[in-house]
Order: structure tokens, then sequence, then C-alpha cells
């Protein structure tokens, strides 16, 4: 099932984070895929302020890979950009920061291939004539019923 | 005091000898960005492995150009955060295996206090307080400083750090990694007058920053226009200008707010002319002065490294027992003046 939604502007892309923290099940781990520019980050900061979080919400492209530990929740956001080699992962120390259960984030994912857990949910920002779309693919049975979920509201 | 100082925290391999009577007496950098430009950016594990293989070539280096022997030290610091993990790990195991080899004290520094101290390795020396900018790919913050080791954060930014907006706007404009100096020279031949980008945050009062949005206004500029070089090098020209207005209103702010007299600006943004020749015209309607590290010392180096780290070292603080740590985080705002004990976090 795939889910298009209109996003006008940048607030409603954090608005879609939001939202994605209100319906996510505990356990998600999310591709995110968007040019440079897109709103990839926008969206986590809407994600990580609807979990409560306050602190500024620094893009990970220098650091690769930002954790937040939010009371109950734990929110991992990757920018992997800079990554060479998905072998990196393992020197950056990845499956160490892999508790569960987590909302994993990732920006960039193919350049993590095969080291990264499955996704459930993969989540396009993109531009279609002159509009700027989300479109969401559930990619497990939590992805789909998450999809179905944000579909509904 | 002769102080070994080593900087590992992201691309740069760097190494310095500073001597708290004589200066700097020596300092090298291996850049990585030569390699990394094939890989079309920096590449953490690569250039962690690349500290392993130039760390040690690069302080026989220094201290051969400081004419020294290794027994010759009294100390040896390292950055000890904030950074990536894997980079920091490199220098720290150097540092500290040298310190045991040696019987040397010595100290993990942090990078940030590193960079703000670091107009203090040339001649015209700030005095406390003043306010400093710290400007670079990683990291924006305006802090106040009452000294070494007292700092309050009086702003930073909310998103990208303005060297990360520099290197991701001349992505867009096609331009080749590293994209900070590349963009500033396409502007130097754009026409001022042609676009205007949006001052993010100016038109409320506080000191945050946030630069991620004039990366989706090129985007959408790109896209909108026609992309021959004329308009390219006027778009990087309208970018680099709003930036460069954005931090310059917030430091008017800072002194204002701070009443205090210099205004010390650091890190690789801080190379960037367009900014230099601002600051100093805020600087001057505020009656206070500007203090920058020569420019090959505003990008990460060991020589501020080694400055922050003697300082300390000095005062008679050290790192206890043989066993380092690496702090990917590292609030700027928790350290305490030398020789007072600082909350330890273990990290690895």
């Amino acid at each position: 099932m795939c889910l298009q939604l209109s996003l006008p502007d940048a607030a409603a892309t954090e608005g879609l984070g939001a939202r994605l923290a209100r319906c996510a099940p505990a356990q998600l781990v999310v591709f995110l895929y968007g040019d440079l520019g897109a709103g990839k980050t926008t969206l986590v900061r809407g994600l990580l302020r609807q979990l409560g979080h306050r602190a500024p919400v620094p893009s990970p492209t220098y650091t690769l890979l930002e954790p937040y530990d939010l009371g109950d929740r734990t929110v991992l956001h990757l920018d992997l950009y800079r990554l060479a080699d998905p072998e990196e992962l393992d020197y950056l120390g990845l499956r160490d920061y892999l508790v569960r259960p987590l909302i994993m984030l990732v920006e960039w994912p193919e350049r993590g291939a095969g080291m990264l857990p499955a996704s459930d949910l993969e989540l396009w920002l993109e531009y279609a004539n002159g509009q700027r779309l989300a479109r969401l693919v559930g990619r497990s049975e939590a992805g789909e019923r998450l999809v179905q979920r944000l579909g509904n509201r | 005091m002769r102080v070994l100082g080593i900087e590992t925290s992201c691309d740069e391999t760097g190494v310095a000898v500073y001597c708290t009577k004589r200066g700097l007496l020596a300092h090298a950098l291996f850049s990585q960005v030569a390699m990394h430009a094939a890989y079309g950016g920096v590449v953490p594990e690569l250039a962690s492995r690349d500290h392993v293989r130039k760390l040690l070539p690069l302080i026989r280096q220094v201290l051969d150009e400081a004419g020294m022997r290794p027994a010759d030290l009294d100390g040896i610091a390292y950055t000890r955060g904030p950074g990536l993990v894997g980079a920091l790990l490199v220098g720290g195991s150097v540092a500290s295996g040298l310190g045991y080899a040696l019987g040397l004290p010595v100290i993990g520094v942090h990078h940030m206090e590193a960079h703000l101290l670091a107009p203090m390795l040339e001649e015209a020396q700030p005095e406390f307080p003043f306010v400093a900018l710290l400007v670079s790919g990683g990291h924006t913050m305006l802090v106040q400083v009452a000294g070494i080791g007292r700092y309050r954060l009086l702003g930073q930014s909310l998103d990208d750090a303005a060297g990360e907006a520099f290197d991701k706007t001349a992505k867009l404009l096609q331009l080749p990694y590293p994209g900070g100096p590349a963009l500033e020279k396409l502007a130097a031949e754009g026409n001022p007058g042609r676009y205007r980008f949006p001052r993010p945050m100016t038109d409320r009062p506080g000191l945050d920053f946030s630069f991620s949005g004039l990366k989706t206004f090129t985007r959408n500029m790109v896209q909108a226009e026609r992309g021959d070089s004329r308009t390219r090098a006027d778009i990087a020209r309208a970018f680099q200008d709003a930036v460069v207005d954005t931090l310059a209103i917030k430091c008017r702010r800072a002194l204002e707010q701070t009443g205090v007299g210099g205004l010390v600006v650091s890190g690789g943004v801080g190379a960037n002319r367009a900014l230099r020749a601002r600051l100093q015209e805020v600087a001057a309607e505020q009656g206070a002065r500007v203090y920058y590290p020569r420019l090959e010392l505003c990008t990460d180096n060991g020589a501020m490294v080694a400055l922050a780290g003697a300082l300390r070292l000095q005062a008679g603080e050290r790192q206890e027992g043989n066993g380092f740590d690496a702090v990917a985080r590292w609030p700027l705002d928790s350290l305490r003046p030398p020789g007072e004990p600082t909350p330890s976090r273990r990290v690895s």
C-alpha cells in the first residue's frame, strides 16, 4: 500500500513527523529518501518534538549518528550521506545503539545496504508538478498498519 | 612548559608543539580532503584509519621541526571530544601511550574550547571577557567567555551548521568538494543585487541560528532559474550574503547584550573573507575588536589543542591513570576553570 500526502510547507513536513510519532509502534525502522533540502531532517524534528524532545535537532550529516533518549522511547537518527562503505557502520559502533524498542530513522539508507535492519516504512520526500509530496510505503506488517493508520486520519 | 597537541576529532590529523614561554614551536596538518573528494565527502572510518597511519610520522615531523626529542616534552594533550568516537579514540590512545612511555602528564581537551582559545596563539591576544563565534562544518555557536573554562552558551544552530549549509549549497550548485571555499570563490564573481535570500531567525530576538531552510531556498531557486554560470554565481553570492549577514546580525546582538570589547571568530567558516570584512565593520560600530587565529589555525589543528592542553596542564590538571576516553557529545558550558574537577563521563 502506498500513501501520498501533499506537504505545502516546512510546517506540514514537521506535522507529518509528529503524526508519525503519534501512530508509530514501539519498534520502527524508517528509511527516508529525498534530495538535499527535501525536508528529511525537518520531518525527524517533528517526530522528536512530538515525543517530548525540546533541545535542537542538529542534522547528523557531520556526526552521522544522533541518538535521543526520551524516557520510554529511544530514537536513533542516522545520515549516511558521507559513508563510503556500509562496513563503516561496524566501526561506528552501530550495533551498540540497536536497543529495542527503538525508532530508527535513516537518511541515505542505500549507503548502508546490508548493514542496516530491514525497514518497516519507506518514506520519500519529493517534488512532482511543482508540489511537494510525501510518499509512504509499508515494508512489514507493522509498517503496513502504520501507513493505514496515517491514511485514516 | 612544552606540550604536544594531537587533534583527530574529524577529518584532519593535526599535531603541534606549543611552549608556554615561546609560543607555537611547530605544527603540521595532514588534511584528508584530497582523499575524501574521491568519495564526495568526509568518510569517518577511513578518516580514522588514516589518523592511525598519519599520526606517528606527523609527530616525528613536528618534533623535528621544533628541534626537540620526545624526552624534551613536558606534557601531551589530545582532543577528547566532541567528535566521531572512532576518530577521537586514535588520538586518545596515541597520546596516552606516549604519555605512559615518556612518563608525562596527559590531558584530554574539549575541541570547541581549543577553537575559542586559538587566537591566543597569535601576537594580538584577546583579553577576557569576550564573545566567541565558533563557526564550522559541524558547529555554529556564540559563547560568552569570562575566562578559561568559564563559558556561557549564548546561542547555537538549531539545525545545520553554517559550514554545512555552505557545503550542501555548494553541492546544489554542482561545485566540487570541499564546497565552502569553492562557493566563496564563485560568490566573488556574483552580482549582489540579483537575488535575495532570507536571513533566518533575525526577525526575532535571541541568538540562535537556523541554516537548514537556506538549502531548500537554494534548491528551489536553482530549479526555477536557468543554470548558466552567471546565474549560479549570482545565487552563490546571494547565499553567502545571507549567511554572512545573519552571522553579523547575531554577533552585533551578542556584543550589545554582553557589553564586552572583544569578538573572537574561529572555525573553518572564519576563513571566509566576506565574513571577516563584515564582522570587522560590526565590531567597529560596537567599539569592539575582532580576533582571529591565522587562516591555517581557523580549521581543525593540533596547535589549538596543544595550547588549551598547556593552559590546563599548567594548573595541575591531568588525566588520571593510563585510561583515556572519547566523548562524542560534550556540552562546552559543562567545562570548569583549569584545575577544578569536571564531572567525567566515561563513554568507551
